[in-house]
């Protein structure tokens, strides 16, 4: 980009003169100035600091590889990016009402979250599921809820997004089991499934078996949908968790295409062609505080993976190397001081992701850092959204920010430091050794202990944290579950119990164990299993049965 | 809480009274020593079962392992984790807990973390009493679990009956370290999480090593290859750690290493009272303080000034 | 006092929320403030929290909850413990708590409720401040 000669002399110049002279008067306000993953900031960025890049190879043009500048040829100048907001209700009645509304209002993409006994395999009667079902999402115990949750909506024609992980494999069963009550066959179902297990161990917390059956289960899903489901989105590889739990920007591009390549390198060694299945890997990124440096961690992450798509697995289509991803402002950047602060975050947080090309995104509501969001907060949430989409202009040109001499020195650095610690994964033997070793755990843990350091010195500012702090009371209304709507769920699993065919379960349940024994696909067997009202508690115990249980060995 | 009251606690099996007894001990109380003296002719039943090796061998998820194997052939459990403290703050993270879940709620195993902390008598004293402690309580096997990374394993094999040494297939380096060692306080090897490449690898590595050792061995410590993760190998350990326990009996060795044991202790138990005792003694003295700054002027010479010192403060009746 | 006492604590996450950034953060400030930290890891019954507070002999234990369990989690433990008939036990809680729910929490018997933002430095001193040795 720069070939000018006499640059680094002028450079030097200005150093040394103009700058020099204002420092001696006017000190700058630190020292080093550091993004809040800590890489340190120059003074000034100029074409020297990208002189090497090479704008064909390394940029290229939008919806060609290596995607550096979006995967869309127009950007958002055809369509503005999907405003998919995640949303949890107890009752699978209640998010079935929500649903009606939301495709009233003519939304088609519709957002499930899961309580936490559901995502962890586990019945609402277990003794571990007390007092957290519906808290965090919605309670399916078997097909039955699963039915009352998608009652009266039409399959063919909505995208289900589903935050689920360990036992992903089951809630599918369930929703296929579902299209085909209602007629549709499962050629037709739109949507995606986390599916995303590696992240769970290292940052999120809700995985069930160990790593290697695990992994079974995400190539048998691969597997089966890229033979019967072929809009199915099997896998949101997700970053978000892993900057949550602590980590740097680079970080959390490094362990989250760690992780995406083991996915890969696992389809393919059961046998699964590249270009089959890697155009349904989807992403899914956080958006933290540090405006610039997350612009550039997007375009870094999408070239790297187009990189090591083609490079190192051989992916001959270019989809195969196109980088989607799913993004959500940073849920740890909230503070409970000050909460309409939040706005304002979430605002910039948004703009970054904007900027830095993603396909979907949700903004957080300003209250999440106190509790479940009202429906005003979440409203807000939506218009910021629809103010950056519709009046700030941004996305009228495809990645505007191109060519600036710090955004992409600094993409490259992200990129070149995130190859790094792939490297050194892969010298472990990949993201799964990295994590069963507790590696990938430590270095997020490390980052988090010194950003929180950093933070409680008061070097880094959070505004109304530790500076600028208010005596306040904290007043909010709070979106509370009902603790009856637990006792009914229970109820209704009794009931459930009772009427249907035990024999018709227990066959199902030896089948699957038989099969889990073995090497056969576990999809199908699931089906017939959720058909006849097997529990998700009952399939994932025959499960945790034959593979066992992950047991945590960090810290 | 009296003394007799934990004591007694302890011997009717009371969970409660052993965790107090046990803070005692860590935190040098002298209500420790007491109840100890209580409880001594109570203990001896146990055995006891050193587990050590590198960091990340596996340690703590092959005691949960062997737990289980153990109370499937209806033995009751105690487990003494014992993790660094920090030497700044003297604070540590005790983390071992995290793998022992599963046995959390058995009311026959009994699992207790302590840190290294700075003790007086050294890390020995206050984890074998901690383990008498258990063994008072009633235990039939108690497990103490150290990190294998310096001298202090060394000191804690001590105490134990059977020494396993752990170790995982690749950590090429770590074999350095069970040579210089630890290779002579094993009585067991084990090679952890063998689905690991390099695992026959390690085992003949170890085999090897121990093959050139030239003295007579009445026992030759098996090496064995488990993966704490299925339970592989486990109920074979359990075995091995069982003969291993009549090879000492039929041997006359167990009562030979309880004499040398007792014979240890004593001796430590003293030297521990006396510098104690020597130090409170001391403690502000101007004479000693004085003594202190003539030695650093070379006005007197340190080996004068401890023979007097010892004399007039430790066997002077008159202070 | 002997000089080597130090102050224990079990620090837990009962309940299924996997979201564990924060309580290891301030497990490991502990450590550094010099206190004997023992983790439990996830997925702690208030049976499990209690038998392991019991048998460690701590002076005091840390709950972390976000999903929202708060409200049926914490007083059961505070329940098991009165049952254990331990009263000297300092139980402090964090996480994302509704301060509408904090009364209640105190009256079960949690001393403290450390919400999202607080200093280290605060846990520590309070700790160190109010628990029995």
């Amino acid at each position: 980009m720069g070939d000018n000669k006499t640059l680094p002399a002028a450079v030097k110049r200005w150093d040394e003169n103009t700058v020099a002279k204002t420092i001696g008067k006017f000190p700058e306000r630190e020292e080093t100035f550091l993004t809040i993953s800590g890489v340190p900031v120059n003074r000034l960025y100029t074409p020297l600091d990208s002189k090497d890049l090479d704008y064909e190879k390394d940029l290229g043009f939008p919806g060609e590889y290596p995607f550096t500048r979006g995967i869309q040829p127009t950007g958002y100048r055809g369509r503005l990016w999907t405003m998919r907001q995640y949303s949890g209700f107890a009752t699978a009645k209640e998010s079935n009402e929500r649903f009606h509304f939301l495709l009233d209002q003519g939304q088609t993409g519709l957002s499930v979250a899961f309580d936490l006994p559901t995502q962890i395999g586990y019945d609402s009667d277990h003794p571990l599921a007390l007092g957290e079902v519906g808290k965090v999402g919605v309670a399916i115990d078997s097909l039955a809820d699963m039915e009352i949750l998608f009652d009266n909506i039409p399959l063919d024609k909505v995208s289900t997004s589903m935050t689920i992980n360990a036992d992903a494999v089951v809630l599918l069963a369930m929703y296929i089991a579902v299209a085909e009550k209602q007629g549709v066959s499962m050629d037709k179902l739109r949507g995606t499934i986390q599916g995303d297990i590696l992240k769970e161990y290292v940052a999120r917390g809700t995985y069930i078996f160990p790593l290697s059956p695990s992994m079974r289960l995400i190539t048998d899903t691969f597997k089966f949908c890229s033979e019967k489901m072929p809009l199915w989105n099997t896998i949101s590889i997700s970053g978000y968790h892993i900057r949550e739990a602590g980590s740097t920007a680079t970080q959390e591009v490094a362990f989250t295409l760690a992780n995406g390549i083991a996915y890969v390198q696992a389809a393919i060694d059961v046998g699964l062609d590249v270009d089959a299945f890697a155009s349904r890997l989807s992403f899914f990124f956080g958006s933290h505080s540090d405006f610039l440096e997350e612009i550039c961690k997007f375009r870094a992450a999408r070239r790297l993976w187009a990189r090591i798509m083609r490079e190192r697995f051989k992916a001959k289509k270019d989809s195969s190397c196109r980088m989607r991803f799913h993004t959500q402002t940073a849920g740890c950047t909230l503070t409970a001081q000050q909460p309409d602060n939040n706005i304002v975050r979430v605002t910039l947080q948004a703009l970054q992701a904007v900027l830095g090309g993603t396909q979907s995104l949700h903004t957080n509501s300003r209250d999440e850092a106190l509790s479940l969001p009202t429906e005003e907060s979440v409203q807000i949430a939506l218009r910021t959204q629809q103010i950056i989409g519709h009046e700030s202009g941004v996305g009228d040109t495809v990645d505007p920010l191109a060519g600036s001499y710090y955004i992409e020195s600094l993409t490259n650095e992200i990129e070149n430091k995130a190859m790094e610690y792939i490297q050194k994964i892969d010298g472990m033997g990949g993201a799964p050794a990295a994590i069963e070793n507790g590696y990938i755990q430590r270095e997020i843990h490390e980052a988090a202990y010194s950003f929180q350091k950093s933070v409680d010195s008061n070097e880094r500012v959070v505004v109304g944290v530790n500076k600028f702090q208010v005596d306040e009371e904290q007043k909010f209304d709070y979106l509370r579950v009902n603790p009856e709507s637990e006792l009914e769920q229970i109820e209704q699993l009794n009931n459930l119990r009772k009427s249907r065919d035990d024999d018709k379960v227990q066959t199902a349940l030896h089948d699957l164990r038989l099969g889990a024994e073995g090497e056969t696909n576990l999809v199908p067997l699931i089906i017939e299993a959720v058909k006849v009202y097997a529990t998700l508690g009952e399939i994932c115990g025959v499960l945790r049965d034959v593979f066992g249980e992950y047991k945590a060995t960090d810290l | 809480m009296s003394i007799d009251e934990l004591v007694q606690g302890v011997l009717n099996q009371k969970r409660r009274y052993l965790a107090r007894l046990i803070s005692l001990i860590e935190d040098e109380d002298i209500q420790a020593m007491e109840a100890l003296s209580q409880l001594y002719k109570h203990t001896g039943k146990g055995h006891i079962i050193g587990v050590t090796g590198p960091p990340g061998s596996g340690k703590s998820s092959l005691v949960t392992k062997l737990t289980a194997e153990f109370r499937k052939r209806s033995k009751t459990i105690g487990i003494i984790c014992v993790d660094p403290s920090s030497p700044f703050t003297g604070g540590a993270l005790l983390g071992d807990r995290i793998r022992m879940q599963e046995h959390s709620l058995d009311d026959e195993v009994y699992v207790r973390s302590m840190g290294t902390r700075g003790h007086l008598g050294g890390l020995a004293r206050a984890t074998s009493d901690a383990v008498r402690a258990v063994d008072a309580f009633g235990k039939d096997i108690i497990f103490v679990e150290t990190v294998g990374t310096g001298q202090s394993e060394v000191e804690v094999v001590d105490v134990a009956h059977t020494v396993i040494v752990t170790d995982v297939p690749g950590s090429g380096d770590d074999i350095q370290a069970i040579k210089a060692g630890i290779m002579e306080i094993a009585d067991i090897f084990v090679v952890n999480k063998s689905d690991l490449a390099g695992a026959d690898k390690k085992v003949t590595e170890i085999n090897a090593m121990l093959d050139i050792d030239p003295k007579e061995q009445a026992w030759r410590p098996p090496v064995l290859l488990t993966n704490a993760r299925t339970g592989e190998g486990i109920p074979e350990l359990v075995d091995n750690i069982l003969a291993h326990l009549e090879h000492l009996k039929g041997s006359g060795l167990l009562q030979k290493k309880g004499l040398q044991r007792s014979r240890d202790e004593l001796q430590e138990l003293m030297k521990y009272k006396l510098t104690k005792e020597l130090s409170q003694k001391l403690q502000g003295k101007p004479e000693y303080e004085k003594a202190i700054k003539m030695i650093a002027k070379r006005k007197q010479d340190p080996y004068t000034v401890a023979e007097q010192l010892i004399a007039e403060f430790l066997f002077s009746e008159t202070r | 006092m002997s000089s080597s006492k130090k102050i224990r604590v079990l620090v837990a996450k009962p309940g299924l929320d996997g979201h564990d950034r924060g309580v290891k953060i301030v497990a490991r400030a502990l450590r550094d403030a010099g206190m004997e930290v023992i983790y439990t890891g996830l997925r702690q019954t208030p049976e499990m929290v209690v038998r392991a507070a019991l048998d460690e002999g701590v002076h005091c234990i840390g709950l972390s909850i976000l999903s929202g369990a708060h409200n049926a989690l914490f007083p059961k433990i505070m329940e098991l413990l009165k049952a254990e008939g331990v009263s000297d036990i300092l139980v402090v809680g964090g996480g994302i708590i509704p301060e509408d729910d904090i009364p209640d929490l105190k009256k079960a018997g949690i001393s403290e409720i450390f919400g999202p933002g607080t200093p280290l430095d605060v846990i520590v001193e309070y700790i160190k401040t109010n628990v029995k040795l």
